[in-house]
């Protein structure tokens, strides 16, 4: 789950780590008064999506008076930011942060994140800060800085001291900075992140250590013990379809092509797509039922698949373990009655009540192109949505 | 007995009288796999389908003399449960549990360390030694025994290629499914490495995803060590990037990620790679008739 740069802000506060004052504003006149309230002479007018990118895309100015701050808020509130991280359809900014300014005399970059080989967490710091940390992975590998930490003893003073002394930081930064380090990974530890990203941390002209930016992603399946975290949740920020599937029990993405997939099972599902893609087909989405699924979950499932108007052709593949097929049959079969499938429907079954399964579609008369097997059913959808373009 | 169960696995499971737990057992036993029992705190002392029920693992293990234990735990309590696992000493723990946490599973990693048991998965289909042992959720019937190995991050996408052995008579020694969680309890070199040793198995075939680097860990540790040969296939080359597939792990987060980066190295380190799932099979087949 992702939560807004102002709401990250906020918890990291609870941890003791630093940042800029600011000021949440939904409208223009909200925007005025957040910085008036602030004070000072110099405010920084940042919109806030679920997105990273937003300065190259406009979504965030400078202001040295007031006007300048009505004059940018009217500029990025209601716009739609397209940065590389949103896709070309953007995302709409609803929310502002106003932040008061701050002189910055040196903009460092630093993250936590899951070291999957080890199973540990990571530091991954640099000195480089304000561009893009993966740019500088690959073209100045040298530049990144890797502390590990042991999860049993956790957090000690050594990791800060290492990461500040490799970053170059001197003096009383180091302390701050320290501290800032251990507040970084103990809320990461206590709210369940997947990742934290600080780009830029910054050292200011007097000498303070703070996150400039923030970005903060947390632990799906660790909601159920942070009911204050998904409480952050911000549902327009999330796909209408992706939100449906996930509370029907089912792992839907959507993709750019024309041929809508319904499996069981992520791995056969992302083959399913590899497949379509190897026989000249696209897929339309990425579909999970999962083991679990009932007659109306199938059915919610060509639900969600028939509302995507690019969707030319179906193809259903399910190799059935927990999963049986005669389930499925039975959903395939209400679907076509309840919505009415008009595109042609490819059906690939095998495995658990695979006789029955097919039994089931051949008696309910419905046009069903079947499949003997993976490489037969990929053919047969790609040749299907030929002509249907 | 191929690598890690067979006829003397003596098994148990944890959460056994829920209503998957019970499922999964009954066809675990059915399919030849020696059963007593299991665990359900609070119903200790009773019997459940004629096997008895223990209120903690320990117990579980004491009076049934258990080697290995099957978790069918909600996710909020399965690392608990592979923990108490781990503490009894049990020497072989499949938790087919899906969505645990992440940090939960990074404590349980380090627990595991220098203790006397193996953890398969979690959120894996289980492992599977084909006429001698089930354990997991894989439907038995598809297998036949053989000297293939197979190690695969997916569940149905192991159905998949197993299948397409059996459709050709080529039988499997075991198939181990490690999960498709980011942190898991044993990743393909561990398997592989049981493999190069266990003289049950000629060849072994290996499927991955996208996400972490698992995958070219293993092609060079092939690379190194592995005299049998290996065919693989890594499901997501039509993936987005950062976008989570499904499985908590199946995710791009970098540029060494991708199916194709692990395909090109694997291709490298003279593995046999099959771009697609439907082929795992017709490879394996070709790669046996060469030798």
């Amino acid at each position: 789950m992702n939560v807004h740069e102002y709401q990250a802000k906020d918890l990291m506060r609870k941890f003791g780590i630093k940042v800029l004052r600011g000021k949440v504003a939904k409208s223009i006149s909200e925007a005025v008064d957040g910085a008036k309230s602030l004070g000072g002479n110099i405010w920084v007018v940042k919109a806030q999506i679920h997105a990273g990118g937003r300065g190259k895309a406009g979504g965030v100015k400078l202001a040295k008076s007031l006007d300048e701050v009505k004059l940018h808020a009217e500029a990025i509130l209601g716009k739609t930011l397209v940065t590389h991280q949103t896709g070309p359809e953007g995302k709409k900014v609803q929310t502002l942060l106003i932040e008061e300014g701050c002189k910055i005399e040196h903009e460092y970059y630093v993250g936590i994140v899951l070291d999957r080989n080890k199973g540990k967490l990571s530091f991954i710091a640099s000195a480089e800060g304000g561009v893009e940390i993966e740019k500088v992975a690959a073209e100045t590998p040298d530049k990144i800085i890797k502390v590990t930490i042991d999860p049993a003893s956790g957090y000690s003073p050594y990791i800060g001291r290492k990461l500040a002394f490799a970053m170059g930081m001197k003096g009383d930064v180091v302390k701050d900075a320290m501290t800032f380090f251990e507040g970084l990974y103990k809320l990461y530890v206590a709210c369940d992140c997947t990742a934290a990203e600080i780009n830029p941390l910054v050292v200011t002209a007097t000498g303070e250590v703070l996150a400039l930016d923030a970005k903060l992603n947390f632990d799906d399946n660790a909601l159920f013990r942070h009911p204050d975290i998904e409480a952050l949740r911000d549902m327009s920020e999330e796909s209408k379809e992706e939100l449906e599937a996930h509370e029907a029990n089912l792992s839907y993405i959507s993709l750019d092509g024309n041929i809508g997939c319904l499996v069981n099972g992520a791995g056969l599902a992302m083959g399913t797509m590899d497949i379509i893609k190897l026989h000249g087909g696209s897929p339309a989405n990425f579909l999970d039922v999962g083991g679990g699924a009932t007659k109306e979950t199938v059915e919610k499932a060509f639900a969600i698949i028939l509302r995507d108007p690019k969707v030319k052709a179906i193809l259903v593949n399910i190799f059935g373990g927990i999963m049986k097929c005669d389930i499925i049959a039975e959903g395939i079969v209400g679907a076509a009655r309840s919505l009415g499938i008009k595109v042609p429907l490819v059906v690939r079954l095998e495995g658990t009540n695979v006789a029955l399964g097919k039994k089931l579609l051949s008696e309910s008369n419905l046009q069903i192109i079947a499949a003997d097997d993976l490489s037969d059913a990929a053919k047969k959808v790609v040749e299907a949505t030929k002509g249907r373009r | 007995m191929a690598i890690l169960v067979g006829r003397d696995t003596k098994l148990i499971t944890i959460g056994y009288t829920g209503k998957q737990g019970t499922f999964h057992s009954l066809q675990s036993r059915d399919y030849g796999t020696q059963f007593f029992g299991g665990v359900t705190p609070g119903k200790g002392g009773t019997t459940h389908e004629g096997y008895p029920v223990f209120n903690t693992t320990h117990e579980a293990v004491n009076k049934t003399g258990a080697n290995a234990a099957m978790i069918f735990v909600p996710p909020q309590a399965a690392a608990d449960a592979i923990l108490e696992c781990v503490d009894s000493n049990i020497a072989l723990v499949v938790c087919i549990t899906e969505g645990i946490p992440i940090l939960d599973m990074v404590k349980v990693r380090k627990a595991m360390m220098g203790s006397k048991s193996r953890l398969i998965g979690p959120n894996c289909p289980g492992i599977i030694t084909p006429g001698e042992c089930k354990i997991g959720i894989m439907p038995g019937h598809i297998h036949m025994p053989g000297k293939v190995g197979v190690i695969s991050r997916s569940g149905t996408l192991t159905y998949e290629a197993v299948y397409q052995l059996t459709q050709r008579e080529i039988g499997q020694s075991t198939c181990v499914g490690i999960g498709g969680d980011p942190v898991n309890g044993t990743n393909f070199i561990d398997v592989l490495e049981l493999f190069q040793k266990d003289p049950d198995t000629e060849a072994v075939i290996m499927i991955g995803e996208i996400g972490g680097q698992a995958e070219v860990d293993a092609a060079r540790w092939i690379q190194k060590n592995m005299t049998k040969p290996v065919v693989s296939f890594i499901a997501g080359a039509s993936a987005p990037k950062g976008k989570r597939m499904g499985h908590a792990g199946a995710i791009i987060s970098g540029g060494d990620d991708t199916a194709e980066a692990k395909f090109k190295i694997l291709e490298q380190c003279g593995v046999t790679i099959s771009r697609s799932p439907a082929e795992l099979g017709a490879k394996m087949e070709s790669v046996l008739n060469r030798r």
